[in-house]
């Protein structure tokens, strides 16, 4: 378990490099920022300024080394590393409203894009006019898409929304892939073809998952609930009403453990096992050292001078991140077993977390 | 400029009324519950069989109507098996509600507090301590975000 702090700003999104050596994090601004790991601290590298707007969603494709990173100011750029220096190269989205997520695709050949225009941009790259294109999917998302995820065949796209629905959409595109197997959620996937629609009583979809197979998708509502669809029996959905904050992100550790964590400020990790059985296992944190120091008579005087008060009143919360926790994000392991993680809040701190199986 | 600036109709208008995708709350059917009977739960408080008035009013709640009369008239027959409760009872009674029906309990102990009557307050605190101590923030959450209101 460690932790570095970014300074005081909250971290919006951050995304890692492929051996994890490099980390693009936005400070809550317009700028991305790059930090290189240097023993046991973070230099910074690079700064890309080219947004206007808060930037919204960063990722980094691992094998390809290209970043994707999107913003309120309803554009997103690719950025490729020429000559040690990130250039950037506009994407065409056609969206009126701001992006608010960015994913690539497992094999790197498309990214997905939610937005407040209700609208997922699936984006490609066309080599004949080298740019990159997008293809809209509009139908029946009826507000603003709060986050998405790819199903590992490279077609799937589980996107979780704010008028409470979590959907998942087929995002085949006939000019780059070749056509898709059938699957656990479905057979017939053309462009835009929406395979589930599950909402819950009332909570907007923070985040959204898939398991490492892909035969379920967890998802977690801002009515402190978290639900598992499962696409190996029927679609079923098992839901669990927890007694925390509301979870803001979401994790698969393996094909059974998952993670999520929000405005309670600590990882809690959950089991599904099959369809009606989703528990809470626990928490993931550091137990707080109990700081109970003898306190001298002057410190007792002191305490009640200033705070009227002779406890010793630490205002500090007892998890390690002091703020809500934002995103989460695979460090180490692949998608089937996640030996780390890394979990960015709004303390501007950044901490990686061990989890053994 | 001079003109009609103290003029501020421009503000009362609705102005997503002319919004074309508007969005349209639908997800609540109409299922016909109409409440729990009044002169069931009545018998049911009269006997002292307070645990099982609990889960009568709690099993049968209106939250799909769209008849506000109705969610009243459930609203008030659950006051009144609150109210009737004992501070040493409640604990015991609780124990025997699973979570939705606990959720709905929070649902209506907000709804109390909002129909703010003489002398319900207290005991309606009493409750809202009890509950929270069993299902913590969440049933809070709920409360708010959930559209099927009581």
């Amino acid at each position: 378990m460690s932790l570095y702090s970014f300074g005081l700003d909250p971290v919006s999104c951050h995304a890692w490099n492929k051996d994890r050596t490099q980390i693009a994090i936005s400070p809550n601004n317009t700028e991305v920022h790059i930090y290189q790991k240097s023993g046991k601290e973070w230099t910074k590298i690079h700064e890309l300024t080219q947004h206007s707007g808060r930037i919204t969603g960063i990722d980094w494709a691992p094998i390809s080394n290209r970043i994707v990173t999107c913003a309120s100011d309803r554009n997103a750029y690719v950025w490729t590393l020429k000559d040690r220096v990130w250039k950037p190269t506009l994407v065409l989205l056609r969206i009126n409203r701001a992006a608010t997520c960015v994913k690539w695709s497992p094999l790197e050949n498309k990214f997905a894009l939610g937005s407040g225009a209700r609208i997922i941009s699936v984006c490609y790259f066309e080599k004949e006019n080298d740019w990159w294109l997008s293809k809209h999917i509009k139908k029946p998302i009826r507000s603003t898409v709060l986050s998405l995820d790819w199903h590992p065949n490279n077609i799937l796209l589980a996107a979780g929304s704010s008028d409470f629905q979590c959907r998942v959409f087929s995002g085949y595109i006939k000019d780059i892939e070749e056509k898709p197997g059938p699957t656990a959620w479905g057979s017939k996937m053309p462009f835009g073809e929406m395979l589930l629609e599950q909402g819950d009583d009332g909570g907007w979809v923070h985040s959204v998952c898939f398991s490492p197979s892909g035969n379920s998708l967890a998802w977690v509502s801002h009515s402190s609930t978290i639900l598992v669809t499962d696409a190996a029996n029927k679609k079923t959905v098992t839901q669990l009403k927890t007694e925390y904050l509301p979870l803001l992100a979401v994790l698969y550790l393996n094909e059974t453990e998952i993670v999520a964590a929000g405005h309670d400020c600590c990882p809690y990790q959950f089991s599904y096992t099959g369809p009606g059985s989703l528990k809470y296992i626990g928490k993931i944190d550091l137990p707080k050292q109990n700081s109970k120091v003898n306190m001298s008579a002057m410190q007792h005087f002191r305490n009640l001078d200033k705070r009227a008060t002779t406890e010793n009143e630490n205002t500090d919360l007892e998890t390690l991140h002091q703020n809500s926790i934002s995103q989460l994000c695979i460090v180490e392991g692949d998608r089937s077993k996640v030996t780390k993680f890394s979990s960015v809040g709004l303390d501007g701190d950044m901490v990686i977390w061990d989890f053994k199986h | 400029m001079s003109k009609a600036t103290t003029n501020v109709d421009f503000r009362k208008v609705d102005v997503d009324q002319y919004e074309e995708e508007k969005y349209e709350d639908d997800a609540v059917v109409d299922d016909g519950v109409t409440g729990p009977n009044d002169a069931e739960v009545q018998a049911l408080i009269a006997k002292g069989r307070l645990a099982d008035a609990l889960q009568t009013v709690l099993s049968t709640p209106p939250i799909a109507s769209k008849n506000p009369a109705v969610k009243d008239k459930a609203a008030q027959v659950v006051m009144k098996v609150l109210t009737a409760f004992k501070a040493a009872d409640i604990d015991g009674a609780i124990k025997n509600l699973d979570q939705n029906k606990l959720d709905v309990l929070m649902k209506y102990i907000y709804r109390g507090f909002e129909m703010s009557s003489e002398g319900n307050g207290a005991q309606l605190l009493v409750w809202h301590d009890k509950v929270f101590a069993v299902t913590g923030l969440g049933s809070i959450v709920r409360v708010l975000t959930d559209r099927r209101r009581v």
